[in-house]
């Protein structure tokens, strides 16, 4: 890592040197806090040691590994079609997304293409999932901060969209409803009529969370110029998603990369915001939230008729060679590097989740910041144990 | 004033002041809790709340207070054990202590004391040692990060609480709580007598700093930086359980029913109604039967008081233990002093 030689750390430096004069006579002590590996506010089981200088984070890092599942040693194990059900626990509140860059990746492979209304329908289903996510760190956001309605109304609002899942799926969380080639089925009917309806409610939810906490000036003073993350920092750390177009940097793989999806058929705007600081990481999901109700519908729109299966053969066998493919999920850049040698199973496969590599900027976010800005710094760079841990 | 009907011997004065007084604190800490941490909260999120103990869940707060009693009352290993276990108990002593001085009828009070309203500020903050006490002696470093805000918030709100009040004793020319009531409710706003004078109208300033500082006292959003359960875990509470956790739990709501109490006596115009309705003049004249309607006015109070405490509990996130400190130096006091200054001298003028 290098050292980075910016304004946080040399104030920090300075406010030492100062505290080191006081405290020859004051003799003051520091502390070290063990925030988790159980505690409300990391979300599972992250844990985060701070050393303290009174309520002033002097060094703090995060210990991940609490919850690491091996997926991917067990995806060795496995043969295609069943590695789904595995990696759609990795971020667990977007499941959906979570299949579709490794179903990708293995078309690739395959060299097949899933048919129009098969990518339509991934993308809605992707977007939804993107939804459900969101809006949850949306309620969860007042919580970090003691506001305790608004996780309910984020809770009460999410239902909807994960009826629309189950609806098309038949499973709430985890859906399992990519396959190489295409989707298990075609969707309901009067499932898309219900969408629309829930998407202009999602709409409403977001007007209600934007009066109700981004209106609120405690909320501002709290999340204003706290944790800011400059753009150059955010790229040498690797922060994708949000967390990265909070920084000013317009970055969005649905747009800048070209996939089997259909992304590119339909009109979105890019939400960036140049401060960089937690209210911008908030604010920028909230537009997302948005924007992926109007994708949501435009693509209802437009929907071709067809097939939702490509021909694909019996018994799946990828052919040799490597694949990555990765997707802009709702925690950021979520890829696979699959490495096939023509068996029924992967040989190897590397995930890349967004939340692992969202957290590493922590240590250096952290540092100077006071107890309670912790907990609004780690909620807003939103991860989620899972995608973390894997 | 009336004498009663029958005479009562002091001793049984004493324990009917003591039933009362239990009474007081209890009744209302119930209350609160049922309907609006239950209820209200449940309605204002788009739940239902207990619904199984008895109609509507309304004995949910008994088989919760049952849960509590059965638990096991743990002390940490490394924990001040006497202190430890002492803490609570202090919290809910400065409630009780609060109460005897809030008169709830013409004769309904506890003691007649005549600087009511110093004791009640000066006992109110007895509160403070409690938590400091839970907070250090529970061998937690979050209680005792959350120990430390408390004692650091409750001292600074403290002084805007002291200076709101001080309004009111400048326009009511006495600090016993039973002449405040009076005053306000033999009072005139330039010559109307219509609704008396609560001193709501007069001293709004003064009363909306009473109650941020009473917020901020009870630690409850968007002051409950001491307590912040997503990040210190309870604060000072975190290592309590059982009625430890109990006593800490009902002197919270206890001790914003009683709060609640005191503005109402304040700012509200107390246990009264305007006196000119029913052409009584003064204290004397007040018909017997406000010892039974009073204490029913001053709950109805309490009660709109409590609502607008826990509606802005259940609505805000939380202030940071900086910016609060600078919100009771920077704004609320300068306001209070200025409006200090400003009831004296219309006090002088008029």
């Amino acid at each position: 890592m290098t050292v980075l030689s910016d304004r946080q750390q040399l104030s920090y430096i300075a406010a030492q040197a100062a505290d080191a004069r006081l405290n020859v006579e004051l003799e003051t002590e520091g502390m070290t806090l063990n925030i988790g590996p159980q505690h409300p506010a990391t979300h599972g089981t992250l844990r985060i040691i701070a050393r303290l200088d009174g309520e002033q984070v002097v060094w703090a890092e995060p210990g991940c590994g609490y919850m690491h599942r091996g997926y991917e040693k067990l995806t060795e194990v496995r043969t295609f079609p069943q590695v789904t059900s595995l990696i759609n626990r990795i971020d667990w509140l977007g499941s959906f997304a979570n299949e579709v860059p490794f179903i990708l990746a293995a078309e690739q492979l395959m060299e097949i293409e899933a048919p129009p209304r098969a990518q339509w329908i991934r993308t809605i289903l992707f977007e939804l999932s993107r939804i459900a996510n969101v809006s949850l760190f949306l309620g969860d956001l007042g919580v970090q901060m003691g506001a305790i309605t608004p996780v309910f109304l984020a809770f009460r609002d999410r239902e909807y969209v994960l009826n629309l899942i189950e609806g098309a799926t038949g499973g709430r969380f985890h859906p399992n409803f990519d396959r190489i080639g295409g989707l298990k089925e075609d969707l309901p009917a009067g499932w898309v009529a219900e969408t629309r309806q829930v998407m202009r409610k999602m709409r409403q939810f977001c007007d209600e969370i934007e009066d109700l906490l981004f209106g609120n000036e405690i909320f501002q003073s709290r999340m204003r110029g706290i944790g800011v993350i400059p753009a150059d920092v955010a790229r040498q750390y690797g922060l994708t998603g949000a967390n990265l177009r909070a920084s000013g940097v317009d970055w969005d793989l649905r747009r800048d990369q070209s996939l089997p999806m259909a992304w590119d058929k339909v009109d979105f705007k890019v939400w960036t915001h140049p401060d960089g600081d937690s209210f911008a990481r908030c604010w920028v999901r909230l537009q997302e939230t948005r924007e992926a109700t109007k994708i949501v519908e435009q693509l209802l729109d437009t929907m071709p008729a067809g097939p939702v299966m490509a021909k694909v053969p019996r018994i799946i066998k990828v052919p040799e060679g490597e694949a990555w493919v990765s997707t802009e999920n709702p925690l950021g850049e979520m890829g696979y590097y699959v490495v096939s040698k023509g068996d029924l199973g992967p040989f190897r496969v590397k995930i890349r989740s967004a939340s692992f590599n969202n957290i590493s900027v922590v240590p250096w976010v952290l540092k100077g910041v006071y107890v309670p800005d912790i907990i609004t710094i780690l909620a807003s760079l939103y991860f989620i144990l899972g995608d973390i841990d894997r | 004033m009336y004498s009663l009907a029958i005479e009562i011997p002091y001793w049984g004065q004493s324990l009917l002041r003591v039933l009362g007084g239990l009474v007081a604190v209890l009744l209302p800490a119930g209350t609160i809790v049922y309907v609006f941490l239950f209820k209200m909260m449940s309605f204002m999120q788009s739940r239902l709340g207990p619904m199984e103990a008895g109609p509507y869940g309304s004995l949910q707060l008994i088989a919760e207070v049952g849960k509590w009693l059965q638990k096991e009352d743990i002390a940490p290993e490394k924990a001040d054990v006497r202190i430890f276990k002492m803490a609570p108990i202090i919290v809910l002593l400065s409630t009780f202590l609060l109460v005897v001085v809030v008169p709830f009828g013409p004769d309904a009070y506890f003691t007649d004391f005549s600087v009511g309203i110093f004791y009640a500020l000066a006992v109110g903050s007895v509160s403070v040692i409690g938590i400091l006490v839970a907070g250090w002696a529970s061998a937690n470093k979050y209680s005792l990060l959350g120990g430390l805000r408390a004692a650091g918030q409750l001292i600074a709100y403290e002084l805007p609480m002291v200076l709101a009040v001080v309004g009111v004793v400048i326009q009511a020319g006495s600090m016993n709580l039973q002449d405040i009531v009076v005053a306000q409710n033999t009072g005139q706003i330039f010559g109307w007598g219509g609704l008396g004078n609560p001193y709501v109208i007069t001293q709004f300033v003064g009363f909306v700093i009473f109650m941020i500082a009473v917020q901020a006292e009870l630690t409850q959003a968007p002051f409950d930086m001491p307590i912040a359960e997503s990040e210190l875990v309870s604060g000072y509470m975190t290592e309590y359980s059982g009625f430890r956790f109990l006593m800490f739990f009902i002197g919270e709501f206890a001790t914003a029913g009683v709060f609640a109490f005191i503005a109402s006596v304040l700012f509200l115009g107390g246990w009264g109604v305007p006196f000119g309705w029913f052409g009584w003049e003064s204290l004397d004249q007040v018909s017997n039967w406000m010892n039974i309607g009073g204490p029913l006015i001053m709950f109805t109070k309490m009660m709109v008081l409590t609502f607008i405490i826990m509606w802005v509990r259940f609505s805000y996130p939380r202030f940071r233990e900086d910016q609060l400190q600078r919100f009771a130096w920077k704004v609320l006091i300068p306001v209070s002093l200025a409006n200090i200054v400003v009831t004296a001298i219309l006090k002088v003028a008029f």
